[in-house]
């Protein structure tokens, strides 16, 4: 075996610069692989991440009539005391934070211009709130007993060119059915990285949310953040309680997770794509090699060669190719993928009219070991699998056929 | 002896619609140890006769004995596994494996066969030494000249001790004095060793060499003269 890898080695060895571009096709092929397996997965990671953190919550506990597509304000539809349900719910073991919150749809009126949001009355004192609280890009965060101030995302206040201390009118559905609408001052403008979210959400303190849509005391839902995301289905038999329904990040985001498991399947093809045009190349140059050491073949043959032993050097070359094409590909996706890892790609998602799902601005890639060594291994495969053919025509020459070729 | 038989082969090629009689119905015996020359014009069917009893092709019609065995009918692998342990060739090109060394091309015949590394290295050196290249095995067959690499041929098809060596033109591409050299080289060693060489020639002074005279003609013997001694 080592005799024939030496054979094979110097073999690709005679011409070196078509040996190196046949595995460089190779190497960026797999490059190429890395970086779309790692930006798929750097983005729903990111995405599914950001959907908990700002949207869905680990978990959300609501009435059992409580439709979401509606947004529904109806009394018999929301939680009453809904302080006392997330300190029942704070209570248990993996949960890290619960607290009430208050969904309601309506617009944002400015001098010049208008733009729907989604309104959501938030206890300012609670955890969940990090994320805003954190991306405070002026202004200051709300207070529990503020009664005239709200929040807005930076993409909203871009858009209707609005900044601290801005008055605004703002129009909310009403537990009545009706339209009720005040002026409200911009008390800080936030930044969540997902300008499709920030775009959007307008944040009151919980107190004045219910006021102003005459839901009372009651909330929409109890936001549920755990310690971690894998404790999501342990703690979902602790929550379960007549007239109440549990809902999952999962369940939340239901468009996101068939996105993410539809990807995986549907990247396998392009995967097989971009190996099968790299594939190509090592076709052409072991097919090219064959013609050109055709007599060769026929002076092996004729020594003894076993037609699968024929096969076996060109199938080692094949493999060297390979293992080349590999390492540079590893060294070629690893540094792109390390470097859009740290910087991140820019993504002006709200163009693309995404719904439904957030992202954030820029895509950090996550090249997991999992992809790394699957993609590897593809790559390996799909190299031998170009080479068989190639190898397969040498080992069926006719020794004298191969004999007589030219040299 | 017998080392190789042919009876009444032919050996016809299809080109298209086009048959060309190679061989018509020859028949020969080659002993152990003979030292034999195939000789004819071109065309005649030296070649093809040296292929058939090489076992690298397949008569069209008649038989094929290799020291015994029926090989008429054996396929490629099986010719292959005939070859490996009991036939060497050296052909009119050079015909070495350019990204080998001297010790490594003799060495191929040898891996294929199974051979020990201490087996190889003992086998390949004494070869070495036999076609006067003791000093040159470290060197690819780009760095030797055409009498020298035609000289490791020799101990290539020497390596796993075949009963029988087949040599189709060795000195059609060298100048005289390469030519005797390798010429001599054969005859030595098949006096010392005993092997069993058939080459095929059409140049007079290779011929002088040869103990036996087999003459083809337009795909038949016509002539099969003795002309020396079994050494």
């Amino acid at each position: 075996m080592i005799q024939i890898l030496k054979l094979a080695f110097r073999n690709l060895g005679r011409n070196r610069r078509r040996s190196f571009f046949s595995a460089l096709a190779m190497g960026v092929a797999l490059a190429l692989l890395l970086l779309m397996a790692s930006t798929i997965q750097g983005e729903m990671n990111d995405a599914i991440e950001l959907a908990i953190r700002l949207q869905s919550g680990h978990l959300q506990v609501r009435t059992a009539t409580y439709d979401e597509a509606k947004t529904s304000l109806k009394w018999e539809d929301l939680i009453e005391n809904p302080g006392q349900v997330a300190a029942q719910i704070e209570a248990i073991g993996p949960v890290a934070v619960a607290t009430p919150r208050l969904y309601a749809s309506g617009f944002v009126t400015t001098r010049e211009e208008s733009a729907g949001v989604r309104v959501v009355g938030i206890d300012p004192l609670s955890d969940a709130n990090a994320p805003y609280r954190d991306g405070m890009q002026e202004g200051s965060f709300l207070t529990p007993d503020d009664r005239e101030g709200l929040l807005i995302g930076r993409a909203l206040a871009n858009r209707l060119e609005l900044s601290t201390g801005d008055v605004v009118n703002l129009s909310v559905n009403t537990s009545g059915g009706e339209v009720d609408e005040q002026a409200f001052t911009v008390r800080g403008i936030y930044s969540t990285g997902s300008s499709g979210y920030d775009g959007l959400t307008v944040f009151l303190p919980l107190a004045k949310a219910q006021a102003l849509t005459g839901a009372d005391q009651r909330a929409s839902a109890v936001f549920v953040m755990l310690e971690d995301t894998a404790e999501t289905d342990a703690v979902i038999a602790a929550l379960q309680a007549p007239g109440y329904q549990v809902l999952t990040w999962r369940d939340l985001n239901e468009l996101l997770v068939q996105t993410e498991q539809l990807s995986a399947s549907y990247m396998v093809f392009f995967y097989l794509i971009v190996l099968g045009i790299a594939a190509t190349v090592i076709v052409n140059t072991q097919i090219m090699s064959v013609y050109e050491r055709t007599r060769e073949i026929g002076i092996l043959s004729a020594i003894g060669m076993r037609g699968r032993q024929l096969m076996v050097i060109f199938l080692t070359e094949s493999a060297l190719l390979a293992v080349g094409g590999i390492l540079l590909g590893l060294l070629i996706g690893g540094v792109v993928v390390a470097y859009l890892s740290r910087y991140g790609i820019p993504l002006a998602i709200e163009q693309f009219g995404i719904t439904g799902m957030l992202f954030r601005d820029r895509i950090y890639t996550l090249l997991t070991v999992r992809d790394t060594v699957n993609l590897t291994l593809m790559s390996f495969v799909v190299t031998l699998l170009a080479g068989l053919y190639p190898a397969v025509l040498a080992s069926r020459m006719e020794p004298v056929a191969a004999l007589r070729a030219e040299k | 002896m017998e080392v190789a038989k042919v009876e009444n082969v032919t050996r016809v090629y299809a080109v298209g619609k086009v048959e060309t009689h190679a061989l018509r119905g020859v028949n020969l015996t080659i002993e152990s140890g003979e030292f034999t020359a195939l000789v004819g014009p071109s065309g005649s069917g030296k070649t093809t006769l040296l292929q058939l009893l090489g076992c690298l092709d397949r008569p069209t019609s008649g038989r094929v004995y290799i020291s015994g065995k029926d090989v008429s009918q054996l396929n490629r692998d099986q010719r292959a596994d005939m070859r490996r342990g009991t036939i060497g060739f050296i052909f009119q090109f050079f015909a070495l494996i350019p990204t080998l060394t001297a010790y490594e091309n003799i060495e191929m015949p040898l891996l294929l066969n199974g051979h020990t590394a201490g087996e190889r290295h003992a086998r390949i050196t004494e070869l070495l030494e036999a076609v006067g290249l003791g000093d040159r095995g470290a060197s690819r067959p780009d760095q030797l000249s055409g009498g020298q690499q035609q000289r490791v041929a020799i101990a290539r098809a020497l390596a796993s001790k075949p009963s029988l060596i087949l040599a189709d033109e060795p000195t059609a591409n060298l100048d005289t004095p390469n030519g005797q050299q390798v010429m001599e080289t054969m005859t030595r060693l098949n006096k010392e060793t005993g092997v069993t060489f058939v080459f095929a020639t059409h140049d007079p002074r290779v011929i002088g060499y040869a103990r036996r005279v087999v003459t083809l003609r337009d795909g038949l013997v016509a002539e099969d003269k003795t002309v020396g001694k079994k050494p």
